[in-house]
């Protein structure tokens, strides 16, 4: 896929306008950074049959759980999968590197989506997302249930943070040592939240299928 | 029109909290789901065959490992065939001893002991706690972290957390990668303030048990059981892959529980419509089959989930009473955030603060819940004077006791000094002297320099790789200039060799001396019986230093 100028910088506009709008206006990103490739507009997600594993170094594969963008259309705090998904992108991308999504069906335990996403990757890094929001940064050589970085408080994760995901992935991709993403902690998450995430897992963990192995998904924005 | 007064309600921190109704199917109900099984037990050839409804060929995981492992069958057909409501009498018959109880409840299957404790109001299962709870004095065990993984925050805090009381401390991190900066600031601080304190690092498993073993830590918490076999599943486990972790921890002398609660399953999609107690019960079940000394329950991280349904906070007292009723040690949770009012987390934690249990937060966070890393605690820095003061209005011994500032201020600089100086010396990267200062006055991270955290990443792989052990620590603390620190440290790793704190329900004294159900058991039995606050033990829980004395005026 190619752009010219005028499509890039749209692009970029779009994304930085988004952002504003939905955090109550950020510092704003680097305008420098080259842009997603992604356009903005309604993700639809296609599988292609059983994903294979990766053999580019340059690649981050990015693992979604069950529901995520299917049967579930937005994170906790209400941000369209669709988003969240093109700044995770992005933020790949802004780094120089490639990514792949796989849609992983045998758990709906974040880090074993991480961890299966890493297995699949060429660069041995992966990233888990839930369609709560909940996210994984991953390397196939960890421990499953430990990891590089975890977001484990869904409800602080904003689209800011989803980019910071998708630069910080990269960037282990490509042997750098970069600064976790900050650590945000509130204490009332859980009383906000719990209960909802609870239904919320329940609705993807029912569609869990042991049998099933990762599938190659293809992703349409448009 | 609008009402003012549901508009003033409306805004009222207990509204801020979830809420759900009931959804048995699918396990979103506290206790007494309709899809509970009815407890049955039957044996044959000294082989359990039958267990709560299923017979042996229907068993999942679970109830073969409860079947074989967790029922003492001598007397079980007995005590099975007995009325629950008779067993639960007996719970709060301060006639009938501790261990008469026990005999029973020992030999109960997951249904019936959670049928028995489904017979007491939210007052009798507090009378049982207070009976049956292993250790004759309660004791209190407190969260020391921060949201920037800052090492000399954590020993300040540790160290101020001793002299505050707490018998246990469990730190964990932001960035994994931190874990051993965090386990080690967590030991050193925690041994200046008192010696004899046990700390711990929540972690992943396998990096958990690695840290016990090289002697960052001298106790393990976080292995977590579940109710059903999909959840075990997720995380790739089974009841007997954690009892071979617990014998790992067990061989190495470490002290260790498990931990479980209500809510989990549900949480986690796979309830199977059973009721978080019933689902509980056998968890505990399980950690008793495992043989392990203790738990931490009480929905515990989850706690989220039964306090948004109807009874919920009752069903988390009766798991800890249930822990209780299989001889386990029971730490008992009130560890997590679950509500924005205060009236409630002061109500959740009644039936665990006023009858005592063998650690009644797990912990308690020793921090401004801001720099609460396992997402903020019921109780936190900021409530201190609270507690200390219920305490006194209650005469209750919930662990903790009042502190000078001048000695708090004392404490967390020499913790941030002994930490420099081990860092110095296990060529660490360097904690200056604007860190120490900081670190003795802070509240929390807030007020805290920024450290370079790549540089101290990169320290932490080289250290590890390099084999540094507990031993190096003790080493380096006695070269820094820290004799007496280094002592308490080689005293606490001393203990894995001893393995005397492997006993249920143990803590330290200052003297090294282990307090546990063997030789401190709870003998409650009635008024003035079982523990009894000393005099001396009451003029410190009773002079808080803000009280006017008559003589002033």
């Amino acid at each position: 896929m190619t752009f010219d100028a005028n499509v890039l910088r749209s692009v970029i506009e779009e994304v930085l306008k988004e952002m504003n709008v939905s955090e109550g206006a950020p510092a704003a990103a680097p305008a420098a950074a080259p842009a997603s490739t992604i356009p903005a507009g309604k993700l639809t997600l296609t599988e292609t049959g059983e994903a294979q594993k990766g053999t580019a170094a340059d690649e981050v594969v990015i693992g979604l759980a069950p529901a995520f963008a299917t049967k579930q259309h937005k994170t906790i705090i209400d941000l369209p999968h669709d988003k969240v998904l093109r700044e995770i992108i992005a933020g790949i991308e802004e780094e120089g590197m490639k990514w792949r999504l796989i849609k992983v069906y045998r758990t709906s335990d974040v880090s074993f989506i991480a961890h299966d996403a890493a297995e699949y990757s060429g660069s041995g890094i992966g990233i888990g997302i839930q369609s709560k929001g909940t996210t994984v940064i991953h390397q196939k050589d960890l421990p499953p249930l430990s990891n590089l970085e975890l977001f484990s408080q869904a409800p602080l994760i904003d689209l800011d943070t989803y980019r910071q995901i998708g630069k910080n992935a990269a960037k282990y991709a490509k042997g750098e040592a970069p600064t976790p993403v900050p650590v945000r902690n509130d204490q009332m998450a859980r009383p906000t939240y719990q209960a909802l995430s609870a239904l919320l897992h329940i609705k993807e963990t029912e569609l869990v299928d042991y049998t099933r192995k990762p599938q190659a998904v293809t992703a349409s924005f448009q | 029109m609008k009402s003012k007064r549901f508009e003033v309600l409306a805004a009222r921190p207990v509204n801020q909290d979830g809420y759900v109704k009931e959804w048995p199917e699918v396990g979103l109900i506290a206790m007494n789901s309709p899809f509970d099984p009815v407890p049955s037990i039957k044996i044959e050839n000294g082989r359990v065959v039958e267990l709560d409804g299923k017979t042996r060929d229907q068993f999942d995981m679970l109830d073969t490992f409860i079947a074989d492992h967790a029922i003492r069958l001598a007397g079980a057909e007995k005590a099975m065939a007995m009325d629950s409501l008779e067993i639960a009498r007996m719970i709060v018959d301060i006639n009938v001893s501790r261990k008469e109880v026990l005999d029973i409840t020992l030999c109960l299957t997951p249904a019936k002991l959670t049928e028995v404790v489904g017979k007491l109001s939210i007052v009798e299962i507090m009378m049982g706690l207070t009976k049956m709870r292993a250790r004759m004095m309660p004791a209190n065990q407190c969260h020391v972290t921060n949201v920037k993984d800052n090492p000399i925050q954590i020993a300040a805090d540790a160290a101020e957390a001793a002299i505050r009381g707490f018998a246990e401390m469990e730190t964990t991190v932001g960035v994994a990668r931190y874990a051993p900066f965090n386990a080690m600031a967590l030991f050193v601080g925690a041994q200046v303030g008192r010696a004899g304190i046990m700390t711990q690092c929540a972690l992943e498993e396998a990096t958990e048990l690695m840290l016990g073993m090289r002697g960052f830590t001298t106790y393990a918490e976080t292995i977590s059981v579940y109710g059903t076999e999909p959840v075990f599943m997720d995380g790739d486990d089974t009841p007997y892959s954690k009892a071979f972790l617990a014998s790992c921890y067990a061989s190495r002398g470490l002290k260790m529980r498990f931990t479980s609660g209500t809510g989990s399953e549900v949480q986690m999609g796979y309830a199977e419509g059973k009721s978080m107690l019933y689902l509980e019960a056998r968890c505990l079940a399980v950690t008793k089959g495992a043989g392990v000394q203790g738990t931490q329950n009480g929905s515990v991280s989850c706690i989220g989930v039964p306090a948004g349904v109807p009874g919920g906070i009752r069903a988390v007292a009766a798991e800890n009473l249930i822990a209780m009723l299989l001889d386990l040690e029971c730490t008992s949770s009130n560890d997590q955030t679950f509500t924005h009012s205060d009236l409630r987390r002061v109500a959740r934690s009644v039936p665990q603060f006023f009858s005592g249990t063998d650690y009644i937060c797990s912990g308690y966070s020793a921090t401004p819940n801001y720099d609460n890393m396992f997402a903020g605690s019921n109780w936190d820095a900021e409530d201190y004077d609270d507690w200390n003061i219920i305490q006194r209005d209650m005469r209750v011994d919930g662990g903790l006791n009042p502190v000078r500032e001048e000695d708090v201020i004392k404490a967390r600089n020499k913790a941030a000094r002994a930490l420099q100086g081990m860092f110095r010396e296990l060529g660490l990267p360097e904690i200056t002297d604007a860190e120490v200062e900081a670190a003795t006055y802070a509240n929390g991270s807030q007020d805290m320099p920024d450290r370079n955290v790549n540089e101290d990443l990169k320290a932490i792989e080289e250290m590890m790789a390099r084999k540094v052990t507990g031993v190096d620590f003790v080493k380096a603390l006695d070269k820094a200039g820290f004799p007496d620190v280094a002592q308490n440290v080689y005293n606490m790793l001393r203990q894995k060799v001893a393995g005397d704190y492997l006993h249920t329900a143990s803590i330290f004294d200052d003297n090294f001396h282990v307090l546990s159900a063997v030789n401190v058991p709870n003998d409650y039995h009635g008024p003035m019986t079982g523990y009894q606050i000393s005099e001396e033990r009451w003029e410190q829980l009773k002079n808080i230093p803000n009280a006017i004395s008559p003589e002033d005026i």
